[in-house]
């Protein structure tokens, strides 16, 4: 059952990676429902701006990698945990 | 991929405010008696709060030539349920909406109705139907449901506020529009999204036998 599940999750992101229209820009789903809002209604102006926005590009690689790597380390940590204490309950 | 910061009319904001904090706050409540009655719940709502944490944070390429991220709440809606969910949803998109400029402030309360209540709930109904086929297809068909449904949410929410034309076929014409998207984009990535949140159920159980009676119902 796990190495069906693991086959499907690869074949996904294989497809996911090739079936590519080329030429694509990868742009954020959310960049294009913006052009799309301009479309609808041209006249449509944003009404508020972040408070805060990351100045550059890595920054905001930095701070999105580093919500990964908390939600990581909390289900590493925890499944580790439990893992253990499986082990020193049957030992 | 959450509603921009200024991207909906105030009304609309007011609006989907009105509808979250409710939801959130009995989330708030749900989550404090759960850790009440059983505090072994705590270190388990830190894996389900991390599952959305790391996945959230992925933003993954798809056959629409652009990119989206998964929403991870899956896993939390079967172990905790919507409420719980949305209160969960909250901590990431506040997160994000502050430090990130992803999503908004201002979008707080739509980003929260699609990604922290509508989606979840909709897998948990799903999860709740299937449940007696097996735990991972359950878990798998909650988690991609959630995932798909809060895009096909935010497509709609995003339609009211920009009808093509002011009736309900405009709405129509407009939720298309903005399927095309958000919703199509999100296929691939709300299936593998199904299966990582599956292996990750699976594995608490094997690991935590109360999980086990959690997730029998």
């Amino acid at each position: 059952m796990k190495k069906l599940l693991l086959s499907v999750l690869v074949l996904l992101t294989i497809f996911a990676f090739i079936s590519v229209a080329a030429g694509e820009e990868w742009a954020g789903a959310d960049e294009q429902a913006e052009e799309a809002i301009k479309e609808i209604n041209p006249n449509y102006e944003p009404w508020f701006s972040p408070v805060w926005e990351p100045p550059s590009g890595e920054i905001e690689s930095f701070l999105f990698s580093l919500q990964a790597a908390i939600g990581a380390l909390l289900i590493g940590y925890f499944l580790g945990y439990y893992r253990g204490a499986k082990h020193a309950r049957n030992a | 991929m959450h509603i921009m910061e200024g991207f909906l009319p105030a009304e609309w904001c007011a609006a989907w405010y009105t509808f979250s904090i409710p939801v959130v706050v009995y989330g708030a409540w749900i989550v404090r008696k759960r850790i009440d009655a059983n505090p072994g719940a705590k270190s388990l709502l830190a894996v389900a709060a991390g599952f959305v944490f790391v996945l959230s944070a992925l933003k993954l390429p798809s056959v629409t030539g652009s990119c989206s991220h998964p929403t991870g709440t899956g896993v939390a809606v079967v172990l905790f349920g919507p409420a719980a969910t949305a209160f969960i949803s909250v901590i990431v998109l506040f997160y994000q909406a502050l430090l990130l400029a992803h999503g908004g402030l201002t979008t707080l309360g739509a980003n929260t109705a699609s990604m922290g209540i509508i989606g979840p709930f909709a897998g948990w109904l799903v999860y709740k139907a299937i449940r007696r086929f097996g735990l991972k297809t359950a878990v798998f068909a909650a988690a991609a449901v959630a995932d798909w449904v809060t895009y096909v949410v935010t497509s709609f929410q995003l339609a009211l506020a920009f009808p093509a034309n002011p009736s309900l076929a405009g709405v129509i014409e407009s939720t298309m529009k903005f399927m095309a998207i958000f919703a199509v984009t999100q296929i691939p990535l709300a299936l593998m999204e199904g299966v990582v949140a599956a292996l990750l159920v699976s594995y608490l159980v094997e690991v935590r036998e109360d999980v086990a009676e959690v997730v029998a119902a």
